[in-house]
């Protein structure tokens, strides 16, 4: 315990870069899930086949092959990305196709009733999506969304491997200066847990309070 | 110097397919590993004893809650320190078995509780044992609905095999970083390993679906 107290500060910035790359990628991931998720049920073909592209592209490969990508060879192509970026973007990306998956399959869950209905009041498409779809499918989206936030927490991991000093990066340092490794990573699995168990606290609440009013008590 | 060099993208494809040959074995080994561990779980959370039921969800939530990376470090550097001393694919394997082990549990568990209630009845009221009721009725309802769930499972676990070069295991990011390092040309050798684990997860994925609509045509 003496070791971690001595090393605090090394593990405190690597939490605070963990923390901020889960943050920015995590925007990024949304971002692009409710685009590329929408996209598909575009009615202009191009715009669908770019996203479902997009999805079974950054789906298929390896997230780490993605960060190895952006960082190695994009280089050698003439854009040259801080790490920093390399990490953001790359995550954004990965967790951004795995988000519009999700967004699709809850839109599709949406009952075509509702789509009669909004076809019988004459609305937009747009209008379809922002009044009826939308804030059907976000409800049903929230559970499936704290996973992949989760997910997303636990990939920032792998940015250690392209030279950004987050958690998993400072205590894989740490145990290099104080050649001893058992209390390092278990102090670093104990931290992730933390992280990952007030993530999913904080969404049940976020999730509690938007589906107040719109399920009945009880059903869920 | 053109940007993506074929006569290059050859000369390093042999690595890359001995990395593949890892990657594979180190999958497979992983995927079996997790549907041990993943039985285990799932025995522990379903036991009537209240302490063991807690033991087993905890376990599940600190291999689900942890990132693979971390859980790959820890049985690397502390698993010698206790004694046992692994080759590093091995370490590897366990590490994958251990962590989708937790995902797998989670699996099973909704298998089984989609096996409708009366069933269990109906076993009980014809007097079967608990092992003929699971060999004959539980399981092979089960199984079924397992199978995406598991398809998914191993197909993750493909696009994390990358984690275990961390540890030094030769798969294939590892030998793509490697023959970008000594001839400091990584365009070729990580494309080609990232359009090697799109083409594997494709491959994989098609023959799940196979074979779901294979045991699905006995329902």
């Amino acid at each position: 315990m003496a070791l971690i107290w001595q090393y605090r500060f090394d593990l405190l910035v690597g939490l605070w870069w963990t923390l901020k790359l889960s943050m920015m990628s995590a925007s990024l991931a949304l971002v692009l899930s409710m685009f590329f998720g929408i996209a598909r049920y575009s009615r202009n073909p191009a715009i669908r086949i770019s996203a479902s592209v997009y999805i079974e592209f950054f789906r298929g490969t390896s997230a780490l092959a993605q960060l190895f990508w952006l960082f190695y060879v994009l280089p050698y192509m003439g854009v040259d990305l801080t790490p920093t970026q390399c990490a953001v973007l790359g995550l954004g990306l990965c967790f951004g196709a795995y988000g519009a998956e999700v967004v699709r399959a809850c839109i599709e869950a949406v009952p075509k009733g509702q789509l009669d209905a909004a076809a019988a009041l004459n609305f937009s498409w747009f209008q379809t999506m922002r009044i009826v779809v939308l804030p059907e499918a976000l409800i049903m989206m929230m559970p499936l969304f704290t996973n992949l936030l989760i997910e997303l927490i636990k990939a920032t991991s792998l940015v250690s491997l392209i030279t950004i000093p987050d958690l998993t990066f400072q205590a894989k340092a740490v145990i290099t200066k104080s050649y001893s490794s058992g209390s390092v990573l278990l102090t670093t699995l104990a931290i992730y847990l933390v992280i990952s168990l007030i993530t999913s606290t904080v969404m049940k609440r976020i999730e509690t309070s938007l589906s107040r009013g719109r399920i009945a008590e009880g059903v869920k | 110097m053109e940007i993506f060099s074929w006569d290059f993208a050859l000369e390093v494809l042999p690595a890359l397919l001995r990395g593949a040959v890892v990657t594979f074995s180190a999958t497979i080994g992983g995927f079996l590993a997790s549907l041990a561990v993943g039985a285990i779980l799932c025995g522990l959370y379903r036991s009537s004893s209240r302490p063991i039921a807690l033991i087993g969800k905890s376990l599940i939530e600190i291999l689900r809650s942890t990132p693979l990376l971390i859980q790959v470090y820890f049985l690397f550097f502390v698993l010698p320190e206790v004694g046992l001393v692994l080759q590093p694919v091995t370490t590897g394997i366990i590490a994958l078995g251990l962590y989708h082990g937790a995902y797998v549990a989670e699996a099973y568990r909704a298998g089984f509780d989609s096996v409708p209630r009366g069933q269990w009845d109906a076993v009980e009221s014809l007097r079967f044992s608990r092992y003929a009721a699971l060999r004959y009725l539980i399981l092979p309802q089960a199984i079924i609905p397992l199978i995406p769930a598991l398809g998914n499972t191993f197909i993750t676990m493909l696009k994390d095999t990358p984690i275990l070069a961390a540890i030094t295991v030769p798969e294939m990011m590892f030998e793509a970083n490697d023959a970008g390092s000594q001839s400091f040309r990584y365009v070729e050798p990580i494309t080609m390993a990232a359009i090697g684990y799109l083409i594997m997860s494709a491959v994989a994925a098609g023959f799940i679906h196979l074979l779901r609509n294979h045991l699905g045509r006995f329902r």
